[in-house]
């Protein structure tokens, strides 16, 4: 049972680390940076050692683990991974250290101004709890006790709204507290309706079992009747697609994008609100198989409604992080889509997507977050013409646009291709309204990109402004080479995340539609 | 003529009393020691205040209190496994009294700490000597800056401890009545002692008082009204009784309504609540924690005995009651919260809407309600405690810094205490890896289990909404700016450190680690009530 313990050294090196840093003194701010770079580096390493020791073919969790923890209530600490949470541990920690170093400079630098900043908070402090949200976001992917991962799902949002309350721009003092207020209450919301059914589940499991667990692997042997199913599904349904977020449950998350720091937001965005749709895919479908198949309908129609909801909302917005915001909503449409089709092909897409969206909406945000820390302002009319005072900046927001709008040849057309083909095998309609969403996303990526690069120069102060820095190349390096390398052969993501997702599919009795014209075997592809 | 007559009269009733036999009953002083331990700590601190000098009293009493209270906690662990009913079934020491008498004595304990801390007001301490001076007039005005201190704050809390232990173990209606008035009187008291705003204090005083001994009055007409229909004060025959068709069985409801009344008022819960924010806004705030943690854990132990003893066979009657109450007081807390200016009434409006969580326990009707519930009590005692000490460490020039707005930018001047207060009320919120997740995680299973899952549900709610008014603090803290007269922070309370610092790692202990805890707890509760 008990192997290399890879998840729990994931999850102990970054929450030691966060304890460590946050008693760095004040002025030693740097040396809490570096600790932090070093610390996340080495994560990210150990993460991809895990992915290489992962065997895909294997069916079931691997790396598990399993310590008794609160007796009473059958709660144990039990980590594993599959092909699907190992995949979003790897974004999570290749995230991390991109944002550490991108925020080298942002918590203790002055406003541009050059006024001096009041109200800051310290340098470590910011570092330790990146650290902390990082031992989050490993843990919540890699519990497999319900109870754990509530208890990770809520834990995470903590550090999270310091990051917003305290770290957000500076001189929007009222907006921030507000956003991370916002951002907070609505996520515990969902999650007390979500501690309601899992303590439901753990009920029905002592009913079932005799002695009550938190095991995921036990209770989703469970013979839930249907109307005990719909309700447990709706009390998790409504935390995912609150955490996700979906419509109707979204309108924090344009508030909370705008007013976290470059690398709240990219984290925010690329992975917290991961959970959201990865516990969709992990704990809706597998637990309650019945009520997903009810609630894939209104699910969809959901989703459907995100994808032009967020696409028109975002080519209305002229504040850049919200407008990034916004076509988040549009992409979580997408992944909702695909998990709820209900096939292996647009599920796998659906995972995928997660990856690819964190990697062009984290390069979005971080052009943005450049572009910000360089004139003040989130403000679309701040910018023009940027493409000759900065033209390497101008060509990383290309790609992180092109891949945002899914262009065949980047990441994010493999992952929403996938999505599309797979829901097109059951909901024909459907796939094909959905497909008129891309159209939406190539207006609101080209129009930003238009406003804020092209043209003339928008003053003349704007020709003073700098392009990327050494650091910020850095930055960006990593994140670009993925995102075309991610287009050119997703073999190896797709290779890890597949298998999962069929076991997932069938244990949960949902066969894919049989093709209706006859294919040959190898082009068969997903439809397996 | 009549005064022989009645000289007659007398002899003779005794004389029948000897004909019969007198039943001596067998008093097991070892099975009573904490109680008596504190009583005679208590007796020990009047004779203390009364021969010894002024600076040795300030000494001693705290010493004396508090090394009673550790005493009689030793007693209780001793005892642990004692399940008897005693002294002619008065008494009744069993898992759930003894379990709550521990948590009282440790909670008395730090509530020693805070009142015994001289450091924080410049003129010592929070207690004020003379209390009875009018506010307003002239003798008011040097009692302001007087330094004189009194030590009868230390008595007058060992007597409420002693009525405390009794509540919870009282097997009788009558010894639980006594109890209630020896844990309520030296309260109403105390609550008039706060150095600072004494007009706020003797209001908390008198008010307390008023609608104490009104509540009383009810608890005691449901006790006429029960003896009436049971013929007898014991719990264990009234429930027998109430377990037998009877024709009177108006009396028994009537009487477990008025019952309920007198205990809901101690427990804060609505709609019998009102008195909670004044008296916790006006009370010296170290006896604001005292009360918070000890006589929640007090009356609380004492309704779930007299509703799982004496009226266990109705709980179908009382359960839909107590579903009432219960949302009523969740509602009422989360909601009435949000609108607090004063964190004093903040927080007594919070104490309100745990109240109304604990009560899910008790309406769950269940062992595990009762375990959980037991867990509930120490984890929700020991925050409490904690987050009150916090409290009377932000001060301004003229005593606490109760105003909300004071606390804007806390987290600026002093990270490590607001960091701290964040904690605490983030385990007041029930955040997980705190101890009041664990506990409001082990009452709704209880709950859910108990067919309870609607409350459990409104439950969360209402959470939801508490969480806000939480929250909105530590917004206060650290993310708004410093006012230009904001709080001081006074320098070394070493008592008070003492006692913020063991509520909050015990927050975070039973957050992290409440196996061993809720072990206890499901013992205590699974050995059950004696009869």
């Amino acid at each position: 049972m008990n192997s290399f313990p890879w998840l729990t050294l994931l999850l102990i090196i970054p929450a030691a680390a966060a304890v460590v840093v946050a008693a760095v003194p004040r002025r030693l701010g740097t040396l809490a940076k570096q600790v932090t770079l070093a610390v996340t580096l080495v994560e990210f390493v150990l993460a991809l050692l895990a992915t290489i020791a992962y065997e895909p073919a294997k069916a079931g969790f691997q790396f598990s683990q399993k310590y008794s923890w609160i007796k009473q209530f059958g709660i144990s600490y039990s980590v594993g991974a599959d092909g699907i949470s190992l995949v979003l541990i790897l974004l999570a920690t290749l995230l991390v250290p991109i944002v550490v170093l991108a925020s080298w400079d942002e918590v203790d630098a002055a406003s541009p101004d050059g006024a001096p900043v009041a109200g800051r908070r310290s340098v470590p402090a910011f570092f330790a709890l990146l650290l902390a949200l990082e031992a989050g976001m490993v843990g919540v992917f890699a519990a497999t006790d319900v109870f754990l991962f509530y208890v990770f799902f809520e834990a995470m949002l903590i550090p999270m709204y310091f990051l917003i309350g305290s770290y957000g721009p500076v001189k929007e003092q009222a907006q921030r507290s507000y956003a991370a207020v916002k951002f907070l209450l609505y996520s515990l919301f969902g999650g007390l309706l979500m501690l309601a059914a899992v303590i439901g589940l753990y009920v029905v499991s002592s009913d079932q079992l005799g002695t009550g667990t938190f095991d995921f692997a036990t209770l989703r042997q469970l013979d839930i009747t249907p109307g005990v199913q719909k309700l447990l599904f709706l009390g998790f349904f409504i935390a995912f697609a609150i955490k996700a977020p979906l419509f109707p449950f979204h309108t924090w998350l344009p508030d909370a994008g705008a007013q976290s720091p470059t690398g709240g937001a990219i984290l925010l965005v690329g992975v917290l609100d991961k959970v959201g749709t990865f516990g969709l895919i992990r704990y809706c479908i597998p637990l309650f198989p019945d009520a997903s198949s009810y609630f894939a309908p209104v699910v969809l129609a959901l989703a459907v409604i995100g994808i032009f909801y967020g696409a028109l909302l975002a080519i209305g917005q002229r504040d850049m992080k919200r407008l990034v915001a916004y076509t988040s909503l549009a992409h979580f449409g997408f992944i909702a889509m695909g998990t709820f089709a209900l096939t292996s092909q647009a599920g796998t897409g659906a995972v995928l997507y997660m990856v690819n969206h964190g990697l062009s909406t984290g390069l979005l945000f971080l052009v943005v977050g450049f572009l910000v820390a360089r004139r003040g302002s989130r403000d679309v009319g701040a910018y023009r013409g940027m493409a000759q005072v900065t033209p390497v900046l101008a060509g990383v927001f290309l790609i992180a646009g092109l891949s945002s709008l899914a262009l065949p040849g980047l990441n994010s057309f493999v992952s929403e291709f996938l999505v599309l083909a797979g829901t097109f095998t059951r909901y024909r309609a459907l796939a094909i309204v959905a497909t008129a969403g891309i159209v939406l996303a190539a207006i609101y990526i080209l129009y930003l990109y238009q406003r804020t690069m092209t043209g003339p120069v928008v003053s003349e102060d704007a020709r003073g402004v700098l392009d990327l820095s050494v650091r910020e190349k850095i930055v960006v390096a990593p994140v670009v080479a993925l995102i075309i390398a991610l287009g050119i052969y997703p073999k190896p993501l797709i290779d890890i995340v597949r298998p999962t997702v069929t076991a997932t599919f069938e244990d949960a009795g949902h066969t894919d539609p049989t093709p209706t014209a006859p294919v040959n075997a190898s082009q068969a592809g997903g439809h397996s | 003529m009549s005064a022989t007559a009645s000289a007659i009269a007398a002899p003779q009733v005794l004389a029948q009393g000897a004909q019969g036999t007198i039943d001596v009953p067998a008093i097991q002083y070892s099975a009573l020691s904490p109680i008596l331990i504190v009583f005679g700590v208590a007796l020990a601190g009047v004779l203390v205040d009364a021969f010894a000098p002024a600076r040795a009293r300030r000494g001693i009493q705290p010493l004396l209190a508090a090394a009673g209270f550790v005493a009689a906690f030793v007693a209780v662990v001793l005892l642990h496994a004692r399940r008897q009913v005693l002294a002619a079934g008065a008494l009744a020491i069993d898992g759930p009294a003894l379990f709550l008498e521990g948590a009282i004595l440790l909670f008395a304990l730090l509530a020693v700490l805070l009142v015994a801390e001289r450091r924080l007001d410049s003129s010592g301490g929070a207690i004020v000597a003379s209390a009875a001076i009018t506010p307003g007039s002239p003798g008011a005005t040097a009692q302001r800056s007087s330094a004189a201190v009194q030590t009868e704050a230390y008595p007058l809390m060992a007597f409420s401890v002693a009525g405390m232990l009794l509540f919870v173990s009282s097997n009788t209606l009558l010894i639980m009545f006594v109890a209630l008035e020896i844990l309520s009187l030296p309260l109403y008291l105390l609550a008039g002692l706060a150095r600072r705003r004494r007009l706020l204090s003797q209001e908390a005083a008198m008010k307390y008082f008023l609608l104490g001994a009104f509540s009383s009055a009810f608890f005691i007409y449901g006790l006429a009204f029960i003896y009436g229909y049971a013929g007898s004060v014991s719990l264990g025959r009234i429930a027998d009784a109430a377990g037998t068709v009877g024709a009177n069985d108006t009396y028994l409801y009537l009487g477990v309504a008025l019952l309920g009344i007198g205990l809901f008022f101690k427990v804060g819960a609505a709609p019998f609540h009102s008195w909670t924010p004044d008296v916790y806004q006006g009370s010296p705030t170290p006896i604001t924690a005292f009360m918070a943690a000890g006589t929640k854990v007090a009356a609380f132990g004492a309704l779930l005995r007299l509703f799982y003893v004496a009226f266990g066979g109705l709980r179908w009657d009382w359960r839909p009651i107590v579903w009432i109450i219960a949302i009523l007081t969740m509602v009422v807390g989360a909601v009435l919260a949000l609108t607090q200016r004063d964190i004093k009434r903040m927080l007594a409006y919070s104490a309100i809407a745990h109240a109304g969580f604990l009560l899910t326990g008790l309406a769950a009707a269940n062992s595990d309600g009762l375990s959980g519930s037991l867990f509930y009590l120490v984890a929700y005692g020991f925050t409490t405690i904690a987050t009150f000490a916090l409290v009377t460490l932000v001060r301004t020039a003229d005593g606490e810094a109760s105003d909300l707005s004071q606390w804007q930018g806390l987290g600026r001047r002093s990270p490590l205490l607001a960091g701290i207060f964040a904690f605490l009320l983030l385990a007041l919120a029930g955040i997980p890896l705190t101890s009041g997740f664990t506990g409001k995680f082990a009452v709704f299973e209880a709950a859910i289990a108990g067919d309870a899952t609607p409350l459990v549900v409104v439950a969360l709610v209402t959470s939801a909404i508490a969480a806000f008014f939480y929250v909105r603090v530590i917004v206060l803290m650290f993310f708004q700016e410093p006012g230009a007269d904001g709080p001081i922070i006074v320098t070394r309370p070493t008592l008070t450190y003492a006692a913020v610092g063991i509520g909050a790692v015990v927050t975070l202990l039973l957050g992290v680690a409440p196996q061993p805890l809720l072990d206890l707890a499901g013992t205590a509760a699974t050995s059950g009530f004696v009869r």
